[in-house]
């Protein structure tokens, strides 16, 4: 892409988007415009994908509304998003969740991220921070933190599950 | 009286408007700055247009016919493209015409070469409709009948067939100005725009 398109886009990206990816439960707070009055909608559900880059990046909010499924497709960027809340990390194997479009009732569900103890202590001290949080324009710092448990997570997961394989392998050959 | 520029696409993304939150996809164009190399007047040619020039560079890039064209009229520097725009009345000759001269909500029609597709089939080139695909079909993508037997003995000229596709001049017509950086001059035109990144466009006044 030329330099010229990057800046353009580069000067729309919002801050202080907090960090989410698919399957975590966010709320969207939606400016509606009726007329002459504006007024503030809610949207809440899972996020089913992300999709694009830069300012054209957009997500893909699902929700059940009266037992009918309701998607609704939101720029990540746009000026009509008031705020973005997450309301729970999503445990998923997938980074778009179209499954979810086939099931119902409790099988539509996403399982909630577990932490173990010492991560929930990161976490809870990196969240003081964020728990401040009130306008959307803040800075990008508080958005950013919670970046480290998630990937020190992901480490923990790789490194017990082969050890766990070798002992169980010698137990084995003895038998 | 008609506007023109010459420019450059560089590619398309969307832009946010502030107020209303609406996202306009557009086409982002460098225009300009465009020395009038040469006036065209009713009395003199016979038709009135303004000859503008595009893409600075040296000289060993043109013909001597080309290099001279340019001195003859005083102009500094050397150009890639020579287009001309009739109707032209405003501009000057030895002046620049600028991304200026459009303003956000004109309506211009773009042309420009369009993306080659190569040699492609009736249905993709003529829009074509295909054939059954199951029931022993043999004739899923094929032409269908390019005329009559003995009489005439021959295919008419004009039938349309598979062969060569795009790469051809192509106008689009209607498009609005959207936004006008005159810092780096830059016009943003809403919708898509006929050629590839990179590729030449002449913009003019549409109506």
């Amino acid at each position: 892409m030329s330099n010229v398109i990057e800046t353009l886009e580069r000067n729309q990206l919002r801050r202080g988007i907090p960090q989410f990816k698919a399957g975590d439960t966010v709320r969207v707070h939606f400016q509606v415009i009726e007329g002459q009055r504006r007024r503030i909608q809610v949207f809440e559900g899972i996020v089913i994908k992300r999709q694009g880059s830069g300012a054209r990046e957009t997500f893909t909010v699902r929700k059940q509304s009266f037992g009918v499924g309701v998607e609704r497709t939101f720029p990540l960027h746009s000026p009509k998003i008031e705020k973005i809340e997450v309301q729970a990390v999503g445990d998923v194997n997938r980074a778009k969740l179209y499954y979810l479009r086939g099931k119902v009732g409790k099988k539509a569900r996403v399982r909630e991220k577990r932490y173990s103890a010492s991560e929930r202590t990161l976490q809870a001290t990196q969240e003081l921070p964020a728990a401040t949080e009130q306008s959307v324009v803040e800075p990008e710092a508080p958005a950013e933190l919670p970046e480290e448990p998630a990937a020190e997570s992901a480490i923990d997961v790789e490194a017990e599950e082969p050890t766990a394989d070798a002992e169980a392998v010698p137990a084995g050959d003895k038998s | 009286m008609s506007k023109g520029i010459i420019g450059k696409k560089l590619g398309m993304t969307s832009v946010f408007d502030a107020e209303t939150g609406v996202a306009t996809p557009v086409t982002v164009i460098q225009a300009g700055p465009c020395p009038v190399v040469q006036v065209r007047t009713a009395d003199a040619d016979g038709y009135d247009a303004v000859q503008l020039a595009f893409d600075p560079v040296p000289m060993r890039k043109l013909s001597k016919g080309e290099a001279g064209h340019f001195a003859k009229h005083g102009i500094e520097g050397w150009y890639r493209h020579v287009v001309e725009f009739r109707d032209n009345t405003t501009a000057v000759q030895g002046e620049s015409v600028t991304v200026e001269t459009f303003e956000p909500g004109d309506k211009v029609k773009v042309s420009g070469v369009g993306i080659g597709k190569g040699f492609q089939g009736t249905i993709k080139r003529h829009n074509f409709h295909r054939g059954p695909v199951t029931h022993g079909s043999h004739n899923i993508r094929k032409p269908g009948s390019i005329g009559a037997s003995a009489t005439p003995s021959r295919v008419f000229k004009g039938i349309k067939m598979a062969g060569r596709m795009g790469g051809k001049r192509v106008t689009q017509v209607g498009l609005t100005v959207h936004a006008v950086d005159p810092e780096q001059n830059l016009l943003l035109l809403k919708g898509a725009v006929p050629g590839p990144k990179n590729g030449v466009v002449e913009i003019r006044s549409w109506k």
